[in-house]
C-alpha cells in the first residue's frame, strides 16, 4: 500500500512533484557545477604555481621589494651616438638584465641556514631575473645633427617618453618605431634536482645542466620561448654583453601551462652576469614530511628573520590574473549562490509539501478515523517528499554532469602569474611607437625640443610570466554522492514538516469539511 | 456494546465555550441498530466522534465493549479504530488518488493478514456490494452512490463490530438513498453488528429499531 499510495499521489500530483524535483535539481546541478569548477580552478592554480615554484616545493623563501627611488624600472639610456646611423634614421638597440621586479635579493648564505634546518629534505635557490630589450629607429629630420634620446618604460602598462636632446639648430624628431621586450630569465642551481622551478619541467631536446656547467655560459630555453626567437640547441644568444650556448629546450610537463621562466642558467653565471654576486631571490624548499610544512614555516621564519617565508597556500593567493578572479568568483559568488538557491530549493520543497498536506486534510483525517496510526501517515509523506528530492537529485546530477562537460568543452583559458617572480599584467601588444609620433618640431626653425613620441606605448611582453593554463573540472564521485544526499536530506526535511503537520491533524477532520 | 456515562464534550473557541455534548447518559447495546436525528449544532456528529474514539470527551467515561475508550491514549484510540469500528462519512472520504479496490485495502492498517490475502477480502467486499467490475475505478470516475458503496466496503472489509455513519445518504439522491440504506440494514441483518446512523431524514430514521434525538447537546430516546 506504501509504494501504491506513494506512486498515485506523485503521478497524480505531477505538478507539485515537478515544481519541487526542479527547484531541488537546479540547486543540486548549481552545487555540483561550483564545486567542479572550484576543484579546476583550484587545479589551476597549482599548475601555475608548479610551474613557476616547482613540482614538490613545500616552502619558498624571498624577500618582498624595498621600494627604492630607481624602483627596479629598466632604464636605458643612449648618449649621443649610442646608435648606428645610416641615412636619416637612427637604429639604438641596447638590453639590460636585472632583477626580476617585484623581487629582491638577499645572499645566498641563507641557503645554508635553511639546509641546516631541521625537517628540510632539499632546498635550492635560485635567482629571478629580468632580461629588457630595447630596440628601435628614429628618423631625423631637418639638417643633421646628432639625435640622442631616453626612453624609459614603466610597467606594466609602458608608456615611453622619447624626448630628443641635444639637436644642434633644428634637427627635430621626425618619428620612429621602437619595441621593447621582457623576458624572464632564472638563475638556477646545476645540481640540485629535488625541488626548484626545474623540476617541473621535461627536457625535449639537448641536455638538462650538469655540476660542469656551474659558471659557463649555457642557456636551457622555454619551448615557446624558443620558437618565437627561433633558437635551437647550439645556437648562441646575446644577453647583453654576454654570449650564451643554448644547451637544451624544456617544456612545462602539465600541457596546459608554459615553463615558470623563458630562460634558465646556471645560478653563479646569471649572479655574475646580472652583477648581482652572491645574491639570490628564492630558495625552493621541500619539507621531509608534508604534514610538517607549518611547523617547518615556523623554524625557518625563526631561523632567517628577514626574509617571507611561504606555504603553498599562503602562494595560491598570491596568484594573480584571471586565475585569481575565477578562484575568487567560484569560491564567493559560486558559493553563495548555491546556498542561496539550495536555500531557496528546500523552502520551497517545504512550502509545498506543507500546503499539499493542508490542501489533503480531510483525506489525512479520513485515514485517521479509519484507524492509520500518525507514523504511518507521517512515513507516506515524509516518503512522498523523500522520492520528489531524490528525483530532483538524480536530474540535478545528470544536469550538472552535462553543466560540467560544457564546460570542459569550451575549456575556457586562464591565466595567471604569481605575484613574487612577475610584474604582473601583460602589455597590450606592440603598437609602433613612433609611427604615429612626432610633431615636426624642425620645420619651425628647430627650436630642438619636439616631443616626438610622448605617449607611445610599447607593449611589454611579459607573456611568459603570465602562465596560460586551460580551466578542467573534475566530477568527483563524493560530490555526486554529496548533491543527491542534499536532495534527499532536502525532501526529508520537507516531508518531517509536513508529516509533522499531518500528524497534528485531529482524526475528527475527517467528519468536516465536506467536499 | 457503548455505555456513556455523564458525557460532557465543550470546545473552546476564542474564549467562547461551546458545550457540544452535555452529561449524556447512554447504553446501545449490541446489535442494535440505532438512528440519530436531532436540529443542525445539536451535537449529533460530536456523539459520533466520541463513539468512533476520534475525539476524547472532556470528562465522563465511555465503555466500548470491555475498553474504557475516555482513558486511552491516542495510538490506543488509532488501535480501536483500526480493529472495532467501521466508518461512513457523508462525503464519501474516498482517496481520489486510489482505485476503488486500493481505497478498500486502506482499511488493513493493522491487520495480520497478508498482502494477497488483504487484496481477496476488499475484491470480496467490493463485489458484496456489486462494484467488483469498478475495481479499478478512480472515485472520480464513479457516482456518488458507488462511491459510498465502496466506503462502505472499506468500513465493512476488516469486519468491524460497530459500523458508524454520519448522514450516509446526506449526498445522495432517493433512489440511491434507498439503495444504500437497504444495503446497511442487510449488512446489520447479516452480521449482527452494532449499527449507528446520524441522518437528517426521518424515512432513513424510520428504519432502525431505536431513534435517539440529540438537542443543545441532550440526549433522549425518541
Ligand atoms: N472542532 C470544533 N470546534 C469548535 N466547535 C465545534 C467543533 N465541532 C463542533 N463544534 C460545535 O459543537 C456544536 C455541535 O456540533 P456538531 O457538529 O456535533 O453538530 P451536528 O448536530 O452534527 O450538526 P449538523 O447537523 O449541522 O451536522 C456546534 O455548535 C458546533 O459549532
Ligand atoms: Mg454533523
Amino acid at each position: 500500500m506504501f509504494f501504491t499510495y506513494l506512486y498515485r499521489e506523485l503521478s497524480n500530483r505531477r505538478k507539485q512533484t515537478a515544481i519541487i524535483a526542479t527547484g531541488m535539481a537546479l540547486a543540486i546541478a548549481l552545487v555540483i557545477i561550483v564545486n567542479s569548477v572550484a576543484g579546476g580552478v583550484k587545479a589551476a592554480q597549482s599548475t601555475v604555481l608548479q610551474s613557476v615554484y616547482g613540482v614538490g616545493t613545500d616552502i619558498t623563501i624571498s624577500q618582498t621589494e624595498t621600494p627604492s627611488s630607481t624602483g627596479g624600472r629598466p632604464t636605458f639610456t643612449f648618449g649621443s651616438g649610442g646608435g648606428t646611423t645610416s641615412g636619416n634614421s637612427t637604429s639604438l638597440s641596447q638590453s639590460s638584465l636585472s632583477a626580476a621586479r617585484g623581487t629582491a635579493t638577499f645572499a645566498d648564505s641563507a641557503l645554508a641556514k635553511v639546509e641546516k634546518t631541521t625537517g628540510v629534505k632539499s632546498a635550492a635557490a635560485t635567482l629571478s631575473l629580468q632580461l629588457n630589450d630595447f630596440s628601435g629607429t628614429t628618423t631625423q629630420q631637418g639638417t643633421s645633427g646628432t639625435t640622442g634620446g631616453t626612453a624609459q618604460q614603466q610597467a606594466p602598462t609602458g608608456t615611453a617618453t622619447g624626448a630628443p636632446t641635444g639637436g644642434q639648430g633644428g634637427g627635430g624628431f621626425g618619428g620612429g618605431s621602437f619595441s621593447f621586450d621582457q623576458t624572464t630569465v632564472s638563475g638556477v642551481s646545476v645540481t640540485a634536482d629535488a625541488v626548484g622551478p626545474l623540476t617541473s619541467v621535461s627536457l625535449t631536446k639537448g641536455r638538462t645542466f650538469t655540476s660542469a656547467d656551474a659558471g659557463e655560459h649555457v642557456l636551457i630555453v622555454d619551448s615557446s620561448y624558443a620558437k618565437t626567437e627561433s633558437l635551437a640547441v647550439g645556437d648562441t644568444k646575446k644577453i647583453g654583453s654576454t654570449t650564451f650556448t643554448v644547451i637544451g629546450i624544456v617544456k612545462s610537463t602539465s600541457s596546459s601551462a608554459t615553463t615558470g621562466s623563458d630562460m634558465y642558467m646556471p645560478l653563479d653565471t646569471a649572479q655574475k652576469v646580472a652583477d648581482l654576486s652572491g645574491k639570490v631571490s628564492t630558495i625552493y624548499v621541500s619539507a621531509e614530511s608534508s604534514s610538517d610544512v607549518s611547523t617547518l614555516k615556523s623554524a625557518l621564519e625563526k631561523t632567517l628573520p628577514k626574509v617571507t617565508v611561504s606555504t603553498e597556500s599562503d602562494l595560491a593567493s598570491s596568484v594573480s590574473g584571471s586565475l585569481s578572479t575565477a578562484s575568487s568568483l567560484v569560491s564567493n559568488l559560486g558559493t553563495w549562490l548555491s546556498i542561496i538557491v539550495l536555500a531557496a530549493a528546500f523552502l520551497i520543497a517545504i512550502l509545498f509539501t506543507v500546503s499539499g498536506v493542508t490542501r489533503r486534510t480531510r483525506e489525512f483525517g479520513t485515514l485517521k478515523a479509519i484507524g492509520w496510526s500518525n507514523g504511518r501517515i507521517v512515513r507516506q509523506v515524509a516518503g512522498e517528499s523523500f522520492v520528489q528530492g531524490l528525483i530532483g537529485g538524480v536530474a540535478g546530477v545528470i544536469v550538472g554532469i552535462v553543466g560540467v562537460i560544457v564546460i570542459n568543452v569550451i575549456a575556457p583559458t586562464l591565466s595567471g602569474g604569481a605575484a613574487t617572480t612577475t610584474a604582473g599584467g601583460a602589455g597590450g601588444g606592440t603598437p609602433p611607437g613612433g609611427a604615429a609620433g612626432g610633431t615636426a618640431g624642425g620645420a619651425e626653425g628647430g627650436t630642438g625640443a619636439g616631443t616626438g613620441a610622448t605617449g607611445a606605448r610599447f607593449g611589454a611582453q611579459v607573456a611568459s610570466t603570465a602562465t596560460e593554463v586551460s580551466l578542467h573540472a573534475p566530477i568527483a564521485v563524493s560530490i555526486i554522492v554529496i548533491a543527491v544526499a542534499l536532495a534527499v536530506i532536502g525532501g526529508l526535511l520537507a516531508g518531517a514538516i509536513g508529516g509533522w503537520r499531518a500528524s497534528r491533524l485531529r482524526p475528527a477532520e475527517a467528519l468536516r469539511s465536506v467536499a | 456494546m457503548y455505555s456513556l456515562k455523564d458525557v460532557t464534550k465543550t470546545y473552546v473557541q476564542k474564549k467562547r465555550t461551546v458545550t457540544a455534548l452535555s452529561k449524556v447518559n447512554l447504553e446501545i447495546p449490541t446489535g442494535q441498530m440505532v438512528a440519530i436525528q436531532g436540529p443542525t449544532g445539536g451535537g449529533k456528529s460530536t456523539l459520533l466522534q466520541m463513539l468512533g474514539a476520534l475525539d476524547k470527551p472532556t470528562s465522563g467515561e465511555i465503555v466500548l465493549g470491555t475498553k474504557t475508550v475516555s482513558t486511552l491514549g491516542d495510538s490506543k484510540l488509532a488501535d480501536i479504530r483500526a480493529t472495532d469500528i467501521g466508518f461512513v462519512f457523508q462525503g464519501f472520504n474516498l482517496i481520489p488518488t486510489l482505485t476503488a479496490l486500493e481505497n478498500v485495502q486502506t482499511a488493513f492498517a493493522r491487520s495480520p493478514l497478508s498482502r494477497d490475502e488483504q487484496k481477496a477480502r476488499s475484491m470480496a467486499a467490493l463485489e458484496s456490494v456489486g462494484l467488483a467490475e469498478r475495481a479499478d475505478h478512480l472515485p472520480s470516475e464513479l457516482s456518488g452512490g458507488q462511491q459510498q458503496r465502496v466506503a462502505i466496503s472499506r468500513a465493512l472489509v476488516k469486519e468491524p463490530s460497530v459500523l458508524l455513519a454520519d448522514e450516509p445518504t446526506g449526498a445522495l439522491d432517493e433512489a440511491t438513498r434507498d439503495e444504500i440504506m437497504d444495503l446497511l440494514e442487510g449488512v446489520w441483518r447479516d452480521r449482527g453488528l452494532t449499527l449507528v446512523i446520524v441522518t437528517h431524514d426521518s424515512s432513513v430514521a424510520r428504519r432502525a429499531e431505536r431513534r435517539l434525538h440529540l438537542k443543545g447537546g441532550h440526549v433522549k430516546d425518541a
